[in-house]
């Protein structure tokens, strides 16, 4: 198995000591105190032993309220919802639970590193689907119906999208979804950025009809809550595969850890504010970012969702890894390549805007120099 | 619009209005227009700056200090604020409920300049009947913003 494309230009710019970044994946805001606290307070209180496989009862009701509060998803917090250890596990162990050898998981990409490999790993079949720019990089009916064969049993769905920012509304999904239901897929949809939504609610795809039973969500609290260092997420789904994917995480991992999952509990039950304050500043800079991008000349869509943007750097004539590579070199800019997260990423660059406004700009500077000198 | 550029600028005056006008999605004129209104309806009344005075070494005292007054016929609380807030010495003067009447916050070059001003100037006042001085020893948080440490962002330089 290939490491992490990502990996690759890490240990690049690892090597650069004075690099300012734009570079990461994972907020620069620090988790709500009143949540850290109920975290310190568990622990203070001793708790710190397992809890049941599938996570505290608390908190899986509270999971459920959240999902219905802000998803209009009901879930039985008994039987359809586990706790897991990030959103990567419930990925991970959705896939073990559901491939069989030889079943192909369609992926559309660019997208988040570990779908190909845990596909793998589960001994099923990666089907790549390349999105396009022009598309804004959503999943077209006509793309998923062309990369369907009779061995297709999943569909992984990540909206709002890793590393493109782009979401797929109400319509955009209604498309798909008939496609899905006659050629009877099941689909794993990665909603983390579900709360990193820009000008309109997110709309999950298992809202659907007939699309609840075929549907795992995944969700967590690291970009909503900031809380990525505290390894906690979720899945949602039918009992029969949840059921399948709680021996898995029992065998793996017993539980998530405790205190994060008390310190869960708060987030979901008075964190609703801090997801709009943090929502809000995300959106000032994604619009300023946005606009020196296009100022500088460079073509990008404006994404409605997560905390990226996705220039297309090919007016350059460079490959997105000499852009990132030469930036870094010359302006010590650390920015991802589009292709660290698939082929089809290529012509493309991945910038974070988990950064405050201050940093952004002398970092945009710098990208405006180093354009506006590569420009021929 | 007035409202979102408020709360834009409550932590950071310094945003200019055409950065503001690509945050907010307006346009700089707007901008303009709606910050000089709020100016002359005084509901931006400056632009102070927000200082931590331990850095450099330069004496300060700061000084909160309850109040019991009584209150004037037909004026309630209002003269005596006024009285006291145009000294330049009172940095800000609140009106509370509970035990007391008024918290006046005081800023002066040493414990005994404050002491001064209180006994001379605020306890002999008509109206005041007594006093409580605290002294600050040690400013955190001001105006929403930690004045101690400014964190490091710790975060690995690229993350998937």
């Amino acid at each position: 198995m290939p490491p992490s494309g990502i990996r690759k230009f890490f240990d690049i710019v690892s090597e650069m000591k004075d690099a300012i970044s734009l570079g990461v994946g994972e907020p620069d805001f620090d988790t709500p105190w009143h949540i850290r606290e109920e975290g310190i307070y568990s622990l203070e209180k001793g708790r710190t032993i397992y809890t049941s496989n599938s996570g505290l009862k608390e908190l899986r009701e509270e999971i459920s309220n959240y999902l219905s509060r802000r998803c209009s998803l009901v879930y039985n917090s008994q039987s359809e919802v586990i706790v897991t250890v990030g959103g990567s596990e419930a990925i991970d162990i959705a896939l073990r639970a559901m491939v069989e050898p030889g079943d192909e998981v369609l992926i559309p990409t660019p997208c988040y590193v570990s779908y190909h490999p845990c596909t793998v790993l589960a001994g099923g079949t990666p089907v790549t689907i390349e999105l396009k720019g022009e598309n804004e990089f959503k999943l077209t009916r006509e793309q998923l119906l062309e990369a369907i064969t009779d061995k297709t049993k999943i569909l992984i769905l990540a909206y709002p999208n890793n590393p493109t920012g782009a979401i797929m509304n109400y319509d955009d999904l209604k498309e798909i979804v008939e496609v899905i239901i006659e050629k009877d897929l099941f689909v794993i949809s990665d909603e983390i950025y579900s709360e990193l939504t820009y000008g309109g609610n997110h709309v999950s795809i298992a809202t659907f009809p007939g699309m609840k039973e075929r549907t795992i969500v995944i969700n967590g609290f690291s970009k909503s809550y900031a809380m990525t260092g505290w390894r906690l997420g979720y899945a949602a789904g039918p009992s029969l595969i949840i059921e399948q994917m709680t021996k898995i995480h029992q065998f793996a991992i017993m539980c998530a850890p405790t205190n994060s999952q008390y310190a869960g509990v708060e987030a979901l039950k008075n964190g609703d504010t801090d997801v709009e304050l943090m929502r809000d500043a995300y959106d000032k800079r994604r619009r300023f970012l946005l606009h020196a991008l296009r100022n500088m000349g460079l073509e990008c869509f404006e994404p409605f969702g997560a905390f990226y943007v996705f220039p297309c750097i090919k007016s350059l004539g460079m490959t997105s890894e000499e852009f990132a590579t030469r930036l870094l070199s010359e302006e010590k800019v650390a920015i991802v390549p589009g292709t660290a997260f698939g082929e089809c990423g290529e012509g493309y660059l991945r910038i974070s805007y988990a950064y405050s406004i201050e940093n952004l700009k002398i970092a945009l500077e710098r990208i405006e120099r180093f354009v506006s000198k590569h420009r021929k | 619009m007035r409202e979102r550029i408020l709360t834009a600028i409550d932590k950071n005056s310094k945003l200019s209005a055409s950065d503001l006008a690509i945050m907010l999605g307006s346009t700089e004129e707007e901008v303009v227009s709606t910050i000089k209104q709020m100016e002359d309806e005084t509901i931006i009344c400056g632009y102070p700056t927000l200082i931590n005075w331990d850095k450099i070494n330069c004496e300060r005292v700061t000084a909160l200090i309850e109040l019991k007054v009584t209150p004037q016929r037909g004026l309630g609380f209002d003269k005596i604020a006024e009285r006291i807030y145009q000294f330049k010495e009172v940095q800000s003067v609140y009106l509370m409920s509970g035990g007391f009447d008024l918290t006046v916050i005081l800023e002066g070059k040493t414990m005994r300049e404050v002491a001064n001003f209180v006994s001379e100037k605020l306890a002999p006042m008509d109206a005041i009947l007594s006093t409580a001085t605290h002294f600050v020893l040690k400013k955190y948080k001001e105006h929403g913003l930690p004045l101690v440490q400014t964190k490091q962002d710790e975060r690995m330089l690229i993350t998937p």
